[in-house]
């Protein structure tokens, strides 16, 4: 209790900062629901930038306030913000009521009163409530709420962030403080991750939260799950979701009971289950998904320490469209020219070839405990097993087997000292110490795509917030990282000549097979990251960040060690032992305007990339199955910049017109071009409607543009069609067109009792079922994306 | 608060016993090594002419499957002017030993698979000979009948194994691959001449 009183004294001192004013305000902030006292909650005078802790007994005062009008506002972990206004003319108490329920714990997220992962980095919250329209979907579909992020799907069930035109392994995925290892490095290989069990989500674009990783080159994706209020209570929702496209439906409940004490216990559970999905025009054969998810948490907190065990598992099975698997250049051609997809059958649940099983467990235990005028002590380990099938359209016994069968394990230690006795300068101090084995199953009869291996990570990082003035605050950071890869690799003698590999790394063969080649490439990397940033506050409503930021990031073991024929895409892609790490230097600029009816916020960003590794088209191989592309690893210099533009307008009681406009370019320095795979400039601008006194009806009306890509590198080639006899021009680069959706969302709450509430949703996607492919979906070579999805959520908190 | 405490050293074991369990679970076994099982590595065509004469071989062989080298071709001689050549085609990995022939696994599902031929500047014209179990043609036997003027002398000679491919589809059961569909297993074209 010293210690509470002590950091609440700190707290105090900071505010002693006024002049010869005199009056007080003070009062106790009570929960609403048991009456019980909130320890720990934050008062906060906007127009002063003042704060106060409440104590022990939910009390709180602020002195040496002048006369004024003040807006002040009250927030606790758990509970709902609330604002209230004081005219201030002589001392004044107030009692305060907060609420707590387990929607509304965004609510400090959105007005930015959680702490940030950085200070002066490019942030953006996603809420609770705002994940909740998306409790049907992925983690790759919300994620778009956020202006400059976007999607490289395969389909539209297997869907990946991009974020600032990067994706992949430039991305960390951070789940509950455990870092995402779920084989990444392929682009069809979605996060497997249940969206529903994070309460709020963060992006942060850009490498600056060191904490995280070094090698964050295009940024952080953080998902967490809802704090622990210290009170008796038993609370829960349940979301169930139906939709007419794909047929199907979720199902999603949550419960957690917290106890006075500070123990915590909740858990999780998801099912989805969708047919076929359909464009306007046709199914989409082969498209359903089957999707489970559990997780289950418990944990004890207290001011001076915790603890937290928490497991999760992801189950899904995906089905990817049957016309996209083709033999070669020819059937490729085909697909292109045809302008419909080459297989449509009529809807079916069924999910057969090719489609992706994939199971992800993750444990995790980590403990904190608060040192007396220093700060706090974390520790953590996790463990990860992520299991991967993928089933390909094969003929006689093999029929039913795997064609990829890889097993990746993930041991993890972190330790993370804090020191925050003085809260004007922050110091953060952590290690991280990582096992990962890979182990691709031989019994596919398939050559493998990525090979056994050993991977060793070591990280320690610094980082610091100081505040220098009221008002502006500076973090800087730094970063080592040490990456070690052991592998064990098959090669065909054939490959490994025509690659040149056994002049540079001939010591490296440990067995001759004939055919085949036995390797153990073993590489080591060292990394180096650095953030510095400054966060400063114009005036009450406007604020500016900075940042630079330099990363370095590992290749990985795709981009190494790819070697074969990807069915799906017909293309064979090639992988090089001689890829270095790539370099970014990141400078990113945000200016943030925000006025009760008027918010706008501007994000500029410039990322220069040295070795930035891309796969591109080199060519074609000939084989007994024709011809195909040859996709290639390759590193260049890169530039990458853009402007990421989100405005918030309320123009009249009610009504808000929101616009999210993204603008990003990229060049490849060395060829002189555009980069492949940039997304092209996107603009959602939506109408909303809010009325609270109408059961909090809402409705919104949304327009989605997104123009065509029109810098692209040309990699179209000529192939021979025997069929025909003539050459033809393989087009796969030319982006679709431009194209546009509508969507309309409403939602409104009925209040059954006093702690339950209803709430129905009604949304419209693509309300004019238009026919659209998008550039960066890998499927657009075979099919239209979704048509028009009528989607009916019910939700109910309790 | 004691209970808190033996908690965190609980989990601190289990942390520290993680970071062991990493260091010794390492394996140093090689793995090992897959052998494509549903490769084909060779496609042999044997036109035997109907009333006697030379038989015309022809072989795309490809012993590094999906890697870099290209298929190694060969073409027995040429094909003689107005004659009926009874067709053959066979589909062997090579890789296993000894070599798996895939005609039969082809047969097994002889509704999955069609054979199309084709061949630039007629020089001939093919004929199926053979039917799956639903009487749509396969194409493991046919006719091949040449040309019997002098004004044709070559062409380049396709051969095509499509997976899955709608049979029913107009001019299909032809052999027209125009509307086929399907993925192509086997795509080989060879130089032939003709006397």
């Amino acid at each position: 209790m010293k210690l509470f009183l002590v950091v609440m004294a700190l707290m105090f001192s900071i505010l002693g900062v006024s002049q010869e004013c005199t009056f007080k305000f003070s009062g106790k902030v009570i929960d609403f629901h048991d009456r019980s006292v909130i320890v720990g909650a934050t008062i906060y005078i906007q127009e002063l930038e003042k704060y106060a802790v409440s104590d022990e007994n939910g009390n709180f005062e602020i002195s040496k306030l002048c006369t004024g009008t003040y807006t002040i506002l009250f927030a606790h972990i758990g509970c709902e913000n609330k604002e209230i206004k004081i005219d201030l003319k002589s001392d004044l108490k107030r009692e305060v009521f907060l609420e707590h329920h387990i929607e509304n714990l965004q609510n400090i997220t959105i007005t930015g009163e959680a702490p940030k992962q950085t200070k002066s980095g490019q942030e953006t919250k996603i809420s609770s409530e705002t994940l909740e329209a998306y409790s049907s979907m992925s983690l790759g579909d919300a994620l778009k709420e956020v202006t400059g992020v976007t999607s490289l799907s395969t389909g539209n069930t297997i869907v990946k962030p991009i974020i600032n035109g990067m994706h992949s392994s430039r991305i960390i995925i951070m789940t509950n403080g455990v870092r995402l290892q779920d084989q990444d490095w392929g682009v069809e290989h979605a996060p497997n991750i249940d969206v529903n069990t994070a309460g709020a989500i963060t992006v942060i674009k850009g490498s600056s939260a060191l904490a995280y990783g070094g090698d964050a080159i295009a940024g952080v994706v953080s998902l967490k799950s809802q704090p622990f209020a210290k009170t008796d209570s038993l609370y829960g929702k349940t979301i169930i979701s139906g939709q007419s496209n794909g047929r199907g439906g979720s199902v999603h409940t949550a419960l957690a009971k917290t106890f006075k004490t500070g123990w915590f216990v909740a858990a999780n559970g998801t099912l989805k289950r969708y047919g076929d999905f359909e464009a306007p025009d046709y199914n989409l054969t082969n498209t359903g998904l089957k999707s489970g998810a559990f997780s289950v948490q418990t944990g004890y907190n207290s001011f001076k320490q915790g603890f937290e065990v928490f497991y999760s598992y992801v189950d899904n099975e995906i089905g990817i469209l049957r016309a996209s698997h083709i033999g070669n250049i020819n059937d490729l051609v085909n697909a292109i020219n045809s302008q419909q997809p080459l297989v449509v059958n009529d809807f079916s649940y069924d999910i057969n070839s090719p489609r992706q099983e994939i199971q992800h467990h993750l444990v995790k235990a980590t403990a904190f405990k608060r040192l007396k005028g220093f700060g706090k002590i974390e520790v953590q380990y996790d463990y990860q097993n992520n299991q991967r099938f993928e089933y390909d359209v094969r003929i006689g016994d093999n029929r039913n087997n795997a064609a990829v069968d890889l097993n990746l394990q993930t041991h993890s230690i972190l330790a993370e000292l804090r020191k925050d006795s003085n809260l004007d300068r922050i110091y953060t101090f952590g290690l991280m110490g990582r096992y990962q084995n890979n182990f691709a199953n031989p019994e596919t009869g398939v050559r493998r795509l990525i090979p056994d291996y050993d991977k060793y990570d070591f990280g320690a990082f610094l980082t610091t917030e100081w505040k220098l003035i009221q008002g502006l605050i500076i973090d800087a950071g730094i970063r080592y990282d040490f990456n070690r890869i052991d592998a064990q690799k098959f090669y065909r003698t054939s490959r490994w000549t025509e690659r040149g590999y056994n002049v540079d790394f001939a010591d490296i063969v440990v067995d001759d097979l004939g055919t085949q080649l036995l390797t153990n490439p073993v590489f080591n990397y060292h990394n180096i990251s650095a953030s510095l940033g400054m966060s400063y506050d114009i005036s009450t409503n406007q604020e500016w960040m900075a940042n630079i930021s330099m990363a370095k990031r590992a290749p990985n073991p795709s981009e190494l060690f790819s070697d074969g024929l990807h069915h799906s895409a017909a293309r064979i892609e090639l992988g090089d032992l001689r890829i270095e790490q790539e370099t970014s230097y990141r400078l990113s600029s945000t200016y943030i305007y925000s006025r009760e009816k008027f918010k706008f916020m501007l994000e500029l960003f410039f990322n220069h990339i040295n070795d930035y590794v891309l796969i591109e088209p080199r060519g074609t191989e000939q084989t007994l199955r024709g011809a195909f592309p040859v996709w290639e690893y390759r590193q260049t210099n890169a530039n990458l910049y853009g402007a990421d533009i989100t405005t918030n307008y309320n123009f009249y009681k009610g009504f808000n017109l929101i616009n999210k406009t993204a603008f990003i370019k990229g060049y490849d320095l060395d060829a002189n071009t555009a980069l492949i795979d940039v997304p092209a400039i996107r603009t959602t601008n939506s109408v909303n409607y809010t009325n609270s006194e109408w059961n909090n009806f809402s409705s919104a009306l949304t327009s989605e543009l997104v123009f065509r890509q029109n810098e692209f590198p040309d990699n179209n080639f000529e192939q021979y069609i025997a069929a025909r006899d003539e050459f033809v021009l393989v087009d796969v680069s030319t982006p679709p067109p431009a194209y546009h959706l509508l969507n309309w969302s409403n939602e409104i709450q009925f209040s059954l009792s006093p702690k339950t509430d209803l709430t129905l949703n009604l949304s419209v996607n693509n309300i004019l079922n238009t026919n659209y492919r998008d550039y960066l979906n890998r499927l657009r070579y075979f099919a239209d994306d979704l048509g028009r999805n009528i989607i009916l959520q019910v939700k109910i908190n309790y | 608060m004691m209970k808190t405490m033996k908690t965190i050293k609980f989990l601190t074991i289990v942390a520290i016993a993680g970071l062991t369990f990493n260091s010794c679970s390492s394996d140093d076994d090689a793995p090992v090594p897959v052998n494509e099982e549903e490769v084909i590595t060779t496609v042999i065509a044997s036109f035997t002419p109907q009333g006697g004469g030379t038989t015309v071989t022809l072989t795309s062989q490809d012993l590094d499957g999906d890697g870099p080298d290209a298929p190694i071709q060969a073409v027995s001689g040429p094909f003689v002017s107005g004659t009926v050549y009874n067709g053959s085609v066979q589909f062997l990995n090579e890789l296993e030993t000894p070599a798996e022939d895939i005609t039969e696994e082809i047969e097994e599902e002889d509704d999955e698979h069609q054979v199309f031929f084709s061949v630039t500047g007629g020089v001939g014209t093919f004929a199926y000979t053979d039917s799956d179990a639903d009487g749509n043609p396969l194409g493991l036997a046919f006719t091949f009948t040449t040309d019997d003027t002098a004004a044709v002398l070559n062409g380049i000679m396709t051969i095509t194994l499509r997976h899955e491919p709608n049979k029913s589809a107009a001019g299909v059961s032809d052999g027209d691959i125009t509307n086929a569909g399907g993925e192509t297993d086997v795509e080989v074209s060879f130089d032939v001449t003709k006397n």
